[in-house]
């Protein structure tokens, strides 16, 4: 069974090792590139330079939800396919998710600070990034409860998949409790809101923020791959060590 | 239905024998009740403000504290296992020890729910309303709590990681409860609003809880 395991992920760690520095070094560049394009943008005329916090906050809001996208569409790898990748990438998503979210919720309070003049405000959508990270913990402290990689995998990944579906009433029902948190402005009916001086520099971000996550996504499954690969040879050796 | 109708009973059963726990629930929802007081103080206009919130917390960590029994206890004798192999639907049968569940476990601590309302200064009218929106929405915490106690039965203290999974789980069925238990105060005008929603969301917990906890079953075994 383990050599079967095995067996593909061998050929994704080839693959990984190839991709991983070019990955790692295009998302230095556009990152880089995205902060020069921050510091180029104008001051908002009310928010002053406080505002540019923006150009981090929303791509790791975006961050934040698409890993738990991505985590889903691996659990139903996990589910149906049984595709010993899956486990490892959702492994490997669940504390990169954690980082995205909790990320926005610091910058996002930082920036409240001089705005709403308090770190925390209960507003609703505050409060239901707040709840996504109590669930990527939750799911990190499932995969750190059960032993047997391959149940734990399997585990997680119907509480992901049921995460997936309450994630939006659990948005709704919050927005539907308290609201003071501006709207989405990017993504909307009726194109854009944002002027492209901000636009440019925060699809730039965006665009590094989701290559630095793919790199980051490749280094730790990878790092998981060879953590079961020393699990596997311990228990070998144990095995034999029993005689 | 005779094999879900004899689970069913003897889920009832057991839950209110000796060591079956089913009144630790109320016992533990009047003690939460009871301590708020100690909190903030005996101040009778403001625990009649904060009351039907109260009572919706105390109900929902009351709920939590005897979900880990709910299929543990059937995979400690072995239960379980022929519950697995029998040709009964795994869906409905969990949804049979689900129901069973909540009528020993939830049903108790609504009927509890208008005697330890005066505790808190809540007025007639608003008792009901409590009553009815805690009769309607601890089934989808049960049902919710189904999917976590499917999750962490075969762990060793997986009480306190199952609460963890199921709380945030659970914060649609708090607002929407919340809301509908203080309708008719100036910030909720409306009852039907989030009456409706918290059944709705009681429908669709009805639904999904014993399929997922049924997956999470099937693919727990190895």
């Amino acid at each position: 069974m383990p050599i079967m395991d095995l067996a593909n992920p061998s050929r994704f760690l080839s693959l990984a090792g190839r991709v991983l520095p070019w990955l790692s070094a295009a998302a230095a560049l556009v990152l880089a590139y995205g902060l020069y394009r921050v510091y180029g943008a104008p001051d908002d005329y009310q928010q002053g330079a406080t505002a540019k916090i923006m150009f981090i906050h929303v791509p790791s809001a975006w961050l934040a939800m698409a890993l738990w996208g991505a985590m889903s569409l691996a659990a139903l790898g996990t589910l149906v396919w049984r595709h010993p990748l899956a486990d490892v990438a959702a492994k490997a998503a669940a504390p990169i998710g954690a980082a995205f979210t909790l990320i926005c919720l610091i910058t996002g309070s930082l920036w409240g600070r001089p705005m709403w003049g308090t770190y925390w405000v209960w507003d609703a959508r505050l409060t239901s990034v707040l709840v996504l990270l109590l669930m990527y913990l939750g799911v990190i402290a499932l995969w750190r409860t059960i032993e047997d990689p391959s149940r734990a995998a399997r585990a997680v990944a119907v509480l992901t998949l049921v995460g997936a579906l309450n994630l939006p009433i659990i948005k709704f029902s919050v927005e539907w409790w308290n609201t003071l948190h501006q709207p989405a402005s990017v993504l909307r009916l009726g194109g854009s809101t944002i002027h492209p001086s901000l636009l440019v520099p925060l699809l730039v971000m965006a665009a590094g923020f989701f290559l630095l996550c793919a790199a980051l996504l490749l280094a730790s499954m990878r790092n998981e791959i060879f953590r079961r690969r020393i699990r596997t040879l311990q228990m070998m050796q144990a095995e034999t060590a029993r005689g | 239905m005779t094999a879900l109708a004899s689970l069913f009973a003897r889920d009832l059963r057991v839950a209110t024998r000796i060591g079956g726990g089913a009144m630790i629930g109320v016992l533990f929802f009047l003690i939460v009740v009871s301590l708020v007081p100690f909190a903030l103080g005996p101040d009778l206009a403001l625990l009649k403000r904060v009351g039907p919130a109260l009572l919706w917390l105390g109900a929902l960590l009351a709920s939590l504290l005897t979900l880990d029994r709910l299929i543990a206890a059937d995979h400690e004798d072995g239960s379980l296992d022929l519950i697995l192999m029998s040709e009964t639907p795994l869906e409905l049968a969990l949804a049979a020890k689900a129901c069973a569940h909540w009528i020993a476990t939830g049903l108790p601590l609504v009927v509890a729910t208008p005697l330890f309302s005066l505790l808190l200064n809540i007025d007639a009218a608003a008792i009901g309303t409590v009553t009815l929106t805690l009769l309607v929405g601890t089934p989808a915490l049960t049902f919710t709590g189904l999917i976590g106690a499917a999750l962490t039965v075969a762990l060793r203290r997986g009480g306190l990681l199952l609460s963890v999974l199921i709380l945030p789980l659970a914060v649609p069925v708090l607002i929407f409860g919340v809301s509908a238990a203080n309708a008719g105060s100036p910030e909720q005008p409306s009852f039907a609003t989030p009456f409706t929603i918290l059944c709705g969301l009681t429908l669709i917990s009805l639904i999904v809880g014993p399929f997922a906890a049924a997956i999470a079953l099937r693919h727990g075994q190895d």
